[in-house]
């Protein structure tokens, strides 16, 4: 594969045009740079997904299994009558059209496969033609095609382009959700061992070693105490947290993308340091060292294997509750699956800060808090030292992780954490924040480097809203609460906004949290010099 | 071939009621089997379609949450767009389904000067859809004077408040009017929408003809081809009684009308008009977003292979004993 070198000028060249053609009679194209590797064989049997075979996206030939069509089409009718969501979805919509210009992908390669309603249609011609009865008398009249190998093949490479962002549910007037409709497609691929290498190699981390990333115990613990090394050195205050301790109070799981990269780390060494300030009796742990859920990404079962060790590791450790890191996916898994899956966590008690007292009876069930909530609940309560000016070299904007915004609707914390740790916040339009909010354009496991150009083109309507604020107030830092969203945004900044850098809000948080017997800070989290600090020390020369 | 094949089919179905009553006198057919079918396709169709959706689970709380969630006491909830009780639900139902929330919402998105995408707020689809569902239901509502004897006394309102305008003799009711317009309006925005025309299918356009036809039999039937009212109410009478009789003295265009209408119920229910039913079942719409509160039952919940902790010690016990990490056995 040749290197992507397009430059953003190329990329903006986008046609809205339609083709002449009927989508029907328009053949799928797949192009480089618009789609991710094909799974490593060892990593599907390591989670014994069926139907393991050599393939490549441009070959003819894909190898399929010689009943492939069979396989599809009983995946298809068990998920109708697992799934009200995909029955509905599949026979109600009116094709108004109102979903069309609010993907993230359409917008970002005008290509009409990626409006929602037509890349649901992709799928659903196929519903028509073997489901329903119209369908199976008029044929093509009433919407119905033939399952072929082309069509296959179009339910794959556009199935990949969709990160399951869900903001065309929000504007449908019947919440038609694409998202439901691409886990369904992504499931079918599943079955054909169609998976993609960046989504099939976490998922068999995650299953074996815990997390996505594959760091084994010892690593995680060295990563840490790599980060403790430089909060040392920041603050003069050496932290010492433990893992798989029986009997702590709290179980923390964040991804564990937080421990790996930059700048993931800056938001562990902030989740690190607020509950060193705290004391809080906590533990880290290595065996449920990932709250984000790849499985997700290939079927409802997978992502249930993979969210066990959660619970099971609350359980052994006999812990109290569970706090969860600053991620997107893992969220919406937590608040809308977990429970369902795992629970009920009868074992566990009702969360309750141990701060403020503050008892958590939104999570009563799950037993399971966002850290952006006990954090905002802290600083309500006036439970932490704060000094905002130490971000005063930052003009800050948030952006709603798409998970976090409309599989949970959590708006009002990460903003009021924000504004109590930064002197200048900004918000992008109204338009794309939010539950608005775009897509950062590299979820669901299309974060590789292969599809450069598609997460480019999908991460544009996100960056265009950053461009906007960075031009009119000087933005210089986007924060945010996912992983994902701190391990590709930064790709997406450089690329379209030059200049501005990615964070999570533990990040600010710990720049403004002032410790009890820490040094003067000459610089944040990062290593760059505080911004009264320079001016103190100019002054002086 | 898209538009014209369902317009031509419409067209179709005209002459069939044409040929069928003005020249084969086959009034009996389209005046009473034919409706008594329609209607009966109608209820069996739809009472199958919502039975068969309902008959599959909602295994997930999977609500799309267009506001803040409930959390702590001194954040303000947006309980219709992020509801965690029925109470709340049935507001945000509401909402959609009487005033079309979701659509309202619209923005629309377009690249300017091929670098900046703005977002400028789009309520046409909005305003066309909840005039053309309006209208059409009271429009519907109208035609109950032609199965109750009495007519019952909220029609005279509704028709007064239809007709308030006061023009011409039979009053003009606005209704039929703001029907034939708003349904014009959705089926141009199909042709001259790029996009729109696009993604359309048959499916589309058929509905929106024979809804066309429908409103102008209608129209041509109340102010210039003048039917006999007396007899029409005499045959529907007759069928809501189930005493059919065939009057004398009405004329072609009433058969054309209702054989129109007879399709569009007959075809109701296996078409993309079942959204009527679907909007409702819609499950990121009518389901509380509490699923941290109060558990989930999935009904279909099985067991599955998972790696436990133990088999994850078993691999690395040696190096958490190094790293000094406990370990279950030593």
């Amino acid at each position: 594969m040749a290197k992507f070198t397009a430059k953003p000028a190329d990329l903006l060249k986008i046609n809205f045009k339609t083709p002449k053609t009927d989508w029907m009679d328009t053949p799928v194209e797949i192009r480089e740079h618009m789609y991710c590797h094909p799974a490593k064989a060892k990593d599907l049997e390591t989670v014994g997904f069926p139907n393991i075979h050599e393939w490549k996206p441009t070959d003819e030939n894909w190898n399929l299994p010689e009943n492939w069509k069979e396989i599809v089409l009983s995946g298809i009718k068990e998920r109708l009558q697992k799934y009200r969501s995909f029955h509905v979805f599949m026979d109600i919509c009116v094709r108004c059209g109102a979903c069309a210009d609010k993907c993230h992908f359409y917008l970002g390669t005008g290509d009409p496969k990626n409006m929602p309603v037509l890349r649901a249609e992709l799928l659903r011609s196929v519903y028509r033609k073997y489901f329903t009865t119209g369908g199976k008398i008029f044929g093509k009249t009433a919407g119905a095609r033939e399952l072929t190998e082309d069509v296959l093949k179009e339910l794959w490479y556009y199935y990949y382009q969709c990160t399951e962002c869900r903001r065309c549910s929000v504007f449908c007037p019947y919440g038609i959700d694409q998202a439901e409709i691409t886990m369904m497609g992504r499931e079918l691929t599943n079955l054909l061992g169609l998976q993609l290498g960046w989504i099939a190699g976490p998922v068999a981390n995650c299953y074996m070693k815990g997390n996505h990333l594959g760091l084994e115990p010892h690593t995680i613990k060295s990563n840490i105490e790599f980060m403790l090394d430089d909060i040392e050195t920041i603050t003069g205050i050496r932290i010492n947290p433990t893992f798989n301790r029986k009997g702590a109070e709290i179980l923390f799981v964040t991804p564990s993308g937080d421990l790996f990269g930059v700048p993931g780390v800056y938001t562990a060494m902030g989740y690190l340091m607020l509950f060193h300030e705290l004391g809080l009796d906590y533990t880290w742990s290595t065996y449920a060292s990932e709250g984000g859920n790849f499985g997700f990404f290939t079927s409802n079962e997978m992502a249930k294997r993979l969210n066990y060790k959660i619970y099971a590791e609350a359980k052994r450790l006999g812990v109290k509750w569970i706090l969860g890191g600053e991620c997107g996916h893992m969220w919406r898994v937590l608040h809308q699956y977990m429970d369902t899956w795992n629970g009920p966590a009868d074992f566990l008690e009702v969360p309750k800060s141990p701060i403020t007292g503050t008892v958590f009876e939104n999570a009563k069930s799950l037993k399971m808090i966002h850290v952006i909530e006990f954090a905002a609940d802290l600083i309500k309560h006036g439970k932490l030292k704060l000094d905002p000016s130490r971000n005063d070299h930052l003009r800050v904007t948030f952006h709603d992780s798409c998970n976090v915004a409309r599989g949970m609707g959590m708006f009002e914390e990460p903003r009021y954490v924000i504004k109590n740790v930064c002197n200048h916040f900004y918000e992008m339009p109204e338009n794309t924040i939010r539950e608005k909010t775009f897509c950062c354009g590299s979820g669901t496991g299309l974060n590789a480097s292969e599809n450069m150009e598609l997460r480019m083109r999908g991460g544009l309507p996100r960056a265009n809203a950053v461009k906007y604020v960075r031009d009119h107030y000087g933005v210089n830092m986007l924060a945010n609460i996912c992983a994902i969203d701190r391990a590709t945004l930064q790709a997406s900044m450089d690329y379209w906004v030059p200049g501005t850098a990615v964070a999570g809000i533990h990040e600010l948080l710990a720049n403004a949290l002032v410790m009890k017997g820490e040094k003067e800070r000459t610089t944040d989290l990062r290593g760059e010099p505080l911004p009264q600090k320079s001016t103190e020390k100019e002054g002086a020369e | 071939m898209k538009i014209l094949f369902p317009f031509f089919a419409v067209i179709v179905l005209v002459l069939l009621a044409m040929i069928g009553v003005g020249g084969a006198n086959l009034q009996s057919l389209f005046g009473v089997v034919v409706p008594y079918a329609a209607v009966l396709i109608f209820i069996i169709g739809i009472i199958y379609r919502v039975i068969k959706w309902a008959k599959s689970p909602v295994p997930f709380s999977i609500v799309t949450t267009c506001g803040q969630q409930k959390t702590l006491p001194w954040i303000k909830q947006n309980k219709l767009e992020n509801p965690s009780t029925t109470l709340h639900v049935i507001g945000r139902m509401a909402l959609e389904v009487l005033f079309f929330r979701s659509l309202f919402r619209n923005i629309k998105g377009e690249l300017k000067d091929s670098s900046r995408f703005i977002y400028g707020s789009d309520k046409w689809l909005w305003l066309a859809g909840i005039a053309f569902h309006y209208s059409f239901l009271i429009v519907l509502l109208r035609h109950i004077r032609l199965f109750a004897e009495p007519t019952p006394s909220f029609l005279h309102l509704l028709e007064t408040f239809d007709g308030f305008l006061q023009i011409g003799i039979p009053r003009l009711f606005m209704t039929g009017i703001i029907l034939l317009a708003a349904v014009t309006f959705l089926f141009l925005r199909r042709v001259y929408i790029p996009q729109v025309r696009y993604i359309s299918l048959q499916a589309d356009y058929f509905p929106l003809f024979l809804i066309i036809g429908i409103a102008t039999t209608g129209i041509l039937m109340r102010y210039f081809l003048k039917t006999d009212v007396v007899a029409v109410k005499e045959l529907t009478m007759g069928l809501v009684s189930f005493n059919p009789v065939i009057p004398k003295g009405i004329g072609v265009i009433f058969y054309i009308h209702l054989f129109l209408v007879s399709t569009l119920f007959a075809y109701f229910p296996f078409s993309k008009l079942v959204h009527m039913g679907g909007v409702f079942l819609s499950p990121t719409r009518n389901l509380t977003g509490n699923s941290r509160e109060y558990r989930r039952i999935n009904p279909w919940n099985y067991p599955v292979k998972v790696h436990t902790y133990e088999e994850y010690e078993e691999e690395f016990r040696e190096k958490m004993k190094m790293a000094e990490i406990p370990v279950e056995k030593e």
